[in-house]
C-alpha cells in the first residue's frame, strides 16, 4: 500500500506545486522538495525486508477483467531504482532551485517535474506490465512538457517532439509486446511473468514478442539507431538533462532490460540483437562525444555510449555481466548526474556552453572545476573513482564473452576503442573547460555559483569516491539484494575489489587510459577530420525526412479521399458500402434466398407497394420542384405508415405518421428560405454515375431485405413477451421494452433528441435570412395568410386533441401509444395553433420558452432512475402496483413517471426545432403581421414586376418589405 | 409478401441515395429523408412480416409480432426526425453564411450548376 502511497505523493502534488507557486518563486521548490523527500521516506520502512531478500508486493484490483491492476511490487532492482529516482530527484530539485532564473516559472517547472517523477517511479515499481507501460507513456509525456520548458525556443519544441515521436512509437511497439508477453504467460503480472522464462522463450510468439518490447526499451534508453534524440533533448533546462539522462528517462529502458532478464535473456536472438545495438550504441556515442564542441553535447552523446554499454552487458546475458550491467547503472547515475550539474552552473556562470569560448574556468571557480574533475575522472574509469569498478567488470565481461564467440576480436576492440575515447571526452571536459588558456568573449564574468547549488554536486560526487574507494562496504548490500532482483535467483561470485591482479581487464584499463591521453593530445587533426566527415551521418536528419515522407503520404491520402466535394466522398463512401456488403452475396458462399418458404402478398397490398414506389420514383423524378417533391416524400412517409399497419405494428404507425407530419411541416419552414427549385446539374456523366450507385445499392438493401426475410429466425423477444407482463407491469411488450427493459437506450435516445433541438437552437440563433418577396409563379407573398375558419377550427381542436394525447399516453403501456407518440400528437396540436393563428398570437397564450420542458423530462427520466437505485435496485428498475379508482380499476407502473420524461422532452425538443423555425419567418418580415389578430392596411405601393428585380437572397440584411395582395388580406 | 417488401426497400434505398449524391441541400435532405425510412423498414423487417398479431399481450391473441425491432425502430423514428430537423437547419445556415445552398458551398463550378445562375427569390417560370 505504501508503494501505491509513494507513486501517488508526486502525482498528485504536481498540481498543488503549481498552485503553491502562486505565493512565491521558492516556495514552489520547497513543496516540491517536501513532497520528493515524503515519498521518500513513505518507501524507507520497506526497504530493511528487501534487504533481507523478500519481495513486496501489493494488489488492488482496477480492471481485473483486462488483466490491469494496480499492482506494486518492491524487490531489489525496483529498490536500486527508486532510490535512485527518488534521491536524485531530490537533489535536482534542490539545485533547479537555484538555477532557474527569473523569469522562469518556479510552479511550472516543478509540477512538470514531480509529473515526471511520480510516473518514473510508477515504471520501476510496476507489478502489472500494463501498469508499468501506462507509467511509461506518462513519462514520454512528462518528458515532453519538462524539455519544451522553454516554450519560446524553437530547439526546445523541436527536441520535445522529436524525443515525444521516438519514445512514443517505443511505447506503442512495447504494448504489442506486452500484450503477446501477457498472452504468453497467462497473466500481466511480473510475479506470474518472470518464473515462466523457459515457457515463455520456446513460445512461437518470443521473436515478435522480443522485437517489439525492445523497440520500446532503445528507444527509451536511446540506441543505435534511436539515438538521436538524446542531443536533441539537450535543449532542455540542465536540472531537466541532469534527472531525465542520467538516472530516470533513459534509464528506464535499461531498467526494463534488466527487469525481464530472466524472462527474455539467453537466446540467440536476444544476445544479438541487443549486444549489437549495444556495441554500436557504445563506439558511436563515444566517438561523436569527443566531437562536440557543446558541454552538453559531449554528456549527451556519453550518455548515450554508457547506456549502450550497459545494453550490452545485458546482451552478454552471463550473471556476472547483468552484475557489472547493474553496477554501471549507479555508477553511470551518480558521476552522470554531477557533471550534468557542473556543465549547468558553468552554463549559469559564463552564459555559453560552447567549449571553444569557455576556456581557463580554474581560476574563476576552482571549487567547482575540482568536483567537476572528480566526477570526470570517474566517467573515465580512473582507478579509486566508481565508474573505474564497473568499467573493469565490463571489459572482463567482454574479453570473456568474446573468447567463446567469433565476435571475438571485434568486441574486444571495440571495447577498447569505446573506453580510449571515454577517456579522451573527459579529458576534454575537463582541460578545454577548466585550462587550455583564457576565456573567449564570455558573454559573463563567470564566478563561483551560489553555496547550495553545489551540495548536490558535492554529494553526488563524494558518493563516487566513497564507492570507488570502498565499494564492498558502501553500495555492496544494495548492488546484491540488486543483482538478485535482477536475476530473480541468487547472484553469482563476484569481487568489488579495486585491485584483481593482473589481467586482461586490467591492460585494457591502462591501454583505454593511456591511448585516451595519446587520442586528446593529437586531437587537432582528429578534430580536422571529423569535420569533413560532419553530417554523412546525420541521424536527425533521417528521421526529419521519414517523418515529411510520411507526412507527404498522409497528405496525398487525404487528398485522395477529401476532394472538397461531398457528392464524390458520399459516392466513395457508398460505393465503398456496396464492395464490402458485395463480397457477403458472392455465389460462392451462400444462397441469397434462404428455406422459409414466402407468403403470398393479396392486392391491397401489392397496390400500397406500386404506390410506395411510383411516389418514391416521383420524389427522385421531380425532386427539381421543390415543393412537389416535398408533398410527394410526405405521401411517401404515410404509405411507410401503412406497411405498419399492415404487418402488426400499431406503435410504428402512430409515430410513422405524427413524425411525419411535423417533418413536413419542418422542411415547408425550412423551404421557404431556399430556393423554390434545384438547377439542373450539367454533368450527364455524372449523373449516370450516380444513377449507376443508385441502382447498385438499391439492389444490394433490396437483396439483402430478401435474404432476410426468407430466412429462419429465433429471436430473443421471447424473453420480452414473457416477461412483460409479470415483470414490467404492462401488456404493450413494445412500450413496456422503451421504459422498463430497455429504458436506458430510451434515455440516451431522448438525450440525442434534447441535444438535437438544443443545437438547431443555437444554430437559429441570430440567424437572418432573407425571405423571398415573390412566391414561385412571381406573385408578391401575402404575409397574413390565418384564414379565420381555419384558425377557429384549429382553436377548438386543441382541447381535443390534448385529450388525445393524454389518453394515448396513459394507455401507452397496455395499449399501442407512450410517451413517444403522445408528445408527438402534443407537439402536432400545438404547432397546428402556431400554423393557424400566427406565433404571436399563440405565444401569447403559451410558453415560449421550452427549454425547461426538455430539462425538466431528461430530469424526471434520469431521477426515475436514480430512485431505483436509492431502492437498492439497479437503474431505471421499474415497479409496478394496482391502484383502485372509484371507476377503475387499473395497475400503475413507475415507468409511466420515465414515459412523462419521454413524452415531455420530445414536446419540448418537437416544439423547440420549429417554433424558432418559424419565428425566424417572423424575424424575416420587416414588420411582425403573422397574426391573425392584427389589423392589416392595405397595400398601397404595389412592387414592380419581380423579373425587373434582382432581388438579393443571398443571406444578407435585405428584408422584404411587406408586400400583401389586397384581395388575399384579411382582417379579423 | 417479403418480395414486395424487399421491393419497397430497394426502391427507397436506390432513390435515397440518388437524391443523397446531389449537389444542393433540399434534395440531399429529401435523400435522407427517404433513406431513413428504408433503414427503419429494413430494421423493422429483422422482425420477420406478422399480419394481424400486434405485440400486445392478451389472452385471446394466437401469436405475436417481435416487439423487439418495433421498439428500436419507434426511437429510430424519432430520432430520424431531429437528425432530419438539424440537418434542414444546418443548410439554413450555410446558405446564409456561404450565400448559396450547393452542398460544397460554391453555387457554380467546372459545370456543377451549369449555366444556372442561383438566385433564391428570381422567379425561374412563368414570370
Amino acid at each position: 500500500m505504501n508503494l501505491l502511497v509513494a507513486v501517488l505523493i508526486p502525482l498528485l502534488g504536481a498540481p498543488l506545486v503549481a498552485w503553491v507557486a502562486h505565493f512565491g518563486r521558492y516556495r514552489a521548490a520547497w513543496a516540491a522538495g517536501l513532497l520528493a523527500a515524503l515519498a521518500l521516506a513513505v518507501l524507507v520502512p520497506s526497504m530493511p525486508a528487501v534487504f533481507a531478500g523478500e519481495t513486496l508486493v501489493a494488489t488492488i484490483p482496477w480492471l481485473p477483467a483486462l488483466g490491469l491492476n494496480l499492482a506494486f511490487r518492491l524487490d531489489g532492482l525496483a529498490m536500486l531504482f527508486a532510490i535512485l529516482v527518488l534521491v536524485i530527484g531530490l537533489l535536482v530539485i534542490l539545485y533547479a532551485r537555484y538555477y532557474l532564473s527569473e523569469r522562469d516559472s518556479t510552479g511550472r517547472f516543478f509540477a512538470y517535474f514531480l509529473l515526471f517523477k511520480g510516473s518514473m517511479l510508477g515504471i520501476v515499481l510496476a507489478e502489472n506490465i500494463l501498469l508499468l507501460l501506462m507509467f511509461w507513456e506518462m513519462t514520454s509525456l512528462s518528458s515532453f512538457l519538462l524539455i519544451s520548458y522553454w516554450q519560446h525556443r524553437s530547439d526546445a519544441r523541436n527536441g520535445a517532439r522529436m524525443a515525444l515521436a521516438v519514445t512514443g512509437l517505443g511505447g506503442l511497439a512495447m504494448l504489442g509486446g506486452f500484450l503477446l508477453l501477457g498472452h504468453m504467460a497467462g497473466s500481466y503480472a511480473l510475479s506470474d511473468i518472470l518464473t515462466q522464462g523457459d515457457a515463455i522463450r520456446a513460445h512461437a510468439l518470443y521473436t515478435p514478442t522480443l522485437v517489439l518490447i525492445l523497440l520500446g526499451a532503445f528507444t527509451k534508453s536511446a540506441q543505435f539507431p534511436f539515438h538521436f534524440w538524446l542531443p536533441q533533448a539537450m535543449a532542455a533546462p540542465t536540472p531537466v538533462s541532469a534527472y531525465l539522462h542520467s538516472a530516470t528517462m533513459v534509464k528506464a529502458g535499461v531498467f526494463l532490460l534488466a527487469r525481464l532478464f530472466p524472462v527474455l535473456s539467453g537466446t540467440d536472438a536476444w544476445s544479438s540483437l541487443v549486444m549489437g545495438a549495444g556495441l554500436i550504441t557504445l563506439v558511436i556515442g563515444a566517438y561523436f562525444a569527443l566531437f562536440k564542441h557543446d558541454l552538453k553535447g559531449l554528456l549527451a552523446y556519453s550518455t548515450i555510449s554508457h547506456l549502450g554499454l550497459i545494453t550490452l552487458l545485458f546482451g552478454i546475458g552471463t550473471p556476472l555481466a547483468a552484475v557489472a550491467g547493474v553496477f554501471h547503472i549507479i555508477n553511470h547515475a551518480t558521476f552522470k548526474a554531477s557533471l550534468f550539474m557542473a556543465a549547468g552552473i558553468i552554463d549559469h556562470e559564463c552564459g555559453t556552453r560552447d567549449m571553444r569560448l569557455i576556456n581557463g574556468l580554474w581560476r574563476y571557480m576552482p571549487y567547482t572545476a575540482t568536483l567537476a574533475m572528480v566526477a570526470a575522472a570517474s566517467m573515465a574509469g580512473v582507478p579509486l573513482f566508481n565508474g573505474f569498478l564497473s568499467k573493469e567488470m565490463f571489459f572482463h565481461e567482454a574479453v570473456n564473452f568474446a573468447r567463446y564467440t567469433p565476435w571475438d576480436w571485434l568486441l574486444t576492440v571495440s571495447a577498447a576503442a569505446a573506453g580510449v575515447f571515454a577517456v579522451a571526452y573527459s579529458l576534454r571536459f575537463i582541460h578545454d573547460v577548466f585550462f587550455n588558456g583564457e576565456p573567449v568573449n564570455l558573454p559573463r564574468e563567470p564566478h563561483e555559483p551560489p553555496r547550495w547549488m553545489k551540495v548536490p554536486v558535492e554529494i553526488l560526487v563524494a558518493l563516487c569516491l566513497l564507492v570507488g574507494i570502498l565499494p564492498a562496504y558502501t553500495v555492496g548490500p544494495l548492488l546484491k539484494v540488486a543483482v538478485v532482483g535482477v536475476l530473480q535467483a541468487p547472484p553469482p561470485y563476484y569481487s568489488l575489489a579495486i585491485w584483481h591482479g593482473f589481467n586482461a581487464a586490467l591492460v585494457m584499463s591502462v591501454v583505454a587510459l593511456v591511448g585516451g591521453v595519446l587520442v586528446y593530445l593529437g586531437r587537432r587533426p582528429l578534430f580536422r577530420l571529423a569535420q569533413r566527415w560532419h553530417g554523412v551521418l546525420d541521424a536527425p536528419a533521417v528521421y526529419l525526412w521519414i517523418l515529411e515522407a510520411v507526412l507527404a503520404l498522409a497528405r496525398s491520402v487525404t487528398r485522395l479521399l477529401d476532394t472538397g466535394s461531398l457528392q464524390r466522398m458520399l459516392a466513395v463512401l457508398i460505393v465503398t458500402a456496396i464492395a464490402a456488403g458485395a463480397m457477403g452475396i458472392i455465389p460462392p458462399h451462400v444462397p441469397i434466398t434462404g428455406p422459409v418458404p414466402v407468403s403470398v402478398p393479396d392486392v391491397a397490398s401489392v397496390l400500397v407497394a406500386a404506390a410506395l414506389v411510383a411516389v418514391a420514383l416521383a420524389s427522385a423524378l421531380i425532386h427539381q420542384r421543390r415543393l412537389t417533391a416535398l408533398i410527394v416524400l410526405g405521401a411517401v412517409g404515410l404509405l411507410v405508415s401503412l406497411i405498419f399497419v399492415k404487418f402488426s405494428a400499431p406503435d410504428l404507425a402512430l409515430t410513422q405518421l405524427s413524425v411525419e407530419v411535423v417533418t413536413i411541416v419542418l422542411l415547408l419552414l425550412a423551404m421557404y428560405f431556399l430556393p423554390r427549385r434545384t438547377p439542373v446539374e450539367a454533368d450527364t456523366g455524372r449523373r449516370l454515375r450516380h444513377f449507376l450507385i443508385a441502382l447498385a445499392s438499391g439492389s444490394g438493401a433490396g437483396i439483402l431485405s430478401w435474404a432476410v426475410l426468407t430466412r429462419p429466425h429465433t429471436p430473443i423477444s421471447d424473453f420480452f413477451l414473457d416477461n412483460s407482463v409479470s415483470g414490467g407491469g404492462g401488456t404493450n411488450v413494445v412500450n413496456v421494452i422503451l421504459v422498463d427493459f430497455r429504458g436506458f437506450d430510451t434515455l440516451g435516445e431522448i438525450t440525442v433528441l434534447a441535444l438535437a433541438g438544443l443545437g438547431i437552437y443555437a444554430l437559429l440563433k441570430d440567424l437572418r435570412l432573407a425571405a423571398p418577396a415573390y412566391d414561385i409563379l412571381g406573385r408578391p407573398w401575402n404575409w397574413d395568410l390565418h384564414p379565420p375558419i381555419m384558425a377557429a377550427l384549429v382553436r377548438l381542436l386543441l382541447p381535443l386533441a390534448l385529450l388525445v394525447a393524454v389518453f394515448i399516453f396513459l394507455r401507452g403501456h397496455n395499449l399501442p401509444g407512450g410517451g413517444f407518440i403522445a408528445g408527438l400528437v402534443t407537439a402536432v396540436a400545438l404547432i397546428m395553433q402556431y400554423l393557424a393563428n400566427g406565433v404571436t398570437w399563440t405565444h401569447e397564450r403559451m410558453p415560449g420558452n421550452l427549454h425547461p420542458a426538455i430539462g425538466l423530462g431528461l430530469l424526471i427520466a434520469v431521477a426515475t432512475g436514480v430512485f431505483s437505485m436509492l431502492l437498492g435496485y439497479p437503474f431505471l428498475t421499474s415497479a409496478f402496483t394496482h391502484v383502485h379508482w372509484p371507476f377503475a380499476d387499473f395497475e400503475l407502473a413507475s415507468a409511466i413517471a420515465f414515459d412523462l420524461g419521454v413524452y415531455l422532452v420530445v414536446v419540448g425538443a418537437t416544439l423547440l426545432i420549429l417554433v424558432h423555425m418559424g419565428l425566424m419567418h417572423g424575424a424575416s418580415h420587416a414588420v411582425d403581421v403573422a397574426d391573425a389578430g392584427a389589423i392589416v392596411e392595405p397595400a398601397v405601393h404595389p412592387r414592380p414586376r419581380p423579373d425587373a428585380v434582382a432581388d438579393a437572397a443571398t443571406g444578407g440584411a435585405a428584408v422584404s418589405g411587406r408586400a400583401p395582395d389586397p384581395s388575399l388580406t384579411t382582417a379579423d | 409478401m417479403e418480395a414486395l417488401l424487399a421491393g419497397i426497400i430497394a426502391s427507397l434505398t436506390g432513390f435515397g441515395v440518388y437524391l443523397l449524391l446531389r449537389a444542393y441541400t433540399f434534395p440531399v435532405v429529401l435523400g435522407l429523408t427517404l433513406l431513413s425510412y428504408a433503414v427503419n423498414l429494413f430494421l423493422f423487417a429483422t422482425g420477420r412480416l406478422t399480419v394481424g398479431q400486434p405485440a400486445v399481450i392478451g389472452a385471446e391473441a394466437a401469436g405475436y409480432a417481435d416487439p423487439l425491432p418495433q421498439a428500436l425502430v419507434l426511437t429510430a423514428i424519432v430520432i430520424a426526425f431531429a437528425m432530419t430537423a438539424f440537418v434542414i437547419v444546418l443548410a439554413l445556415k450555410a446558405r446564409a453564411v456561404l450565400g448559396n445552398d450547393h452542398v460544397d458551398g460554391r453555387p457554380v463550378d467546372g459545370g456543377e450548376g451549369g449555366a444556372v445562375s442561383h438566385r433564391g427569390d428570381a422567379p425561374e417560370e412563368g414570370a
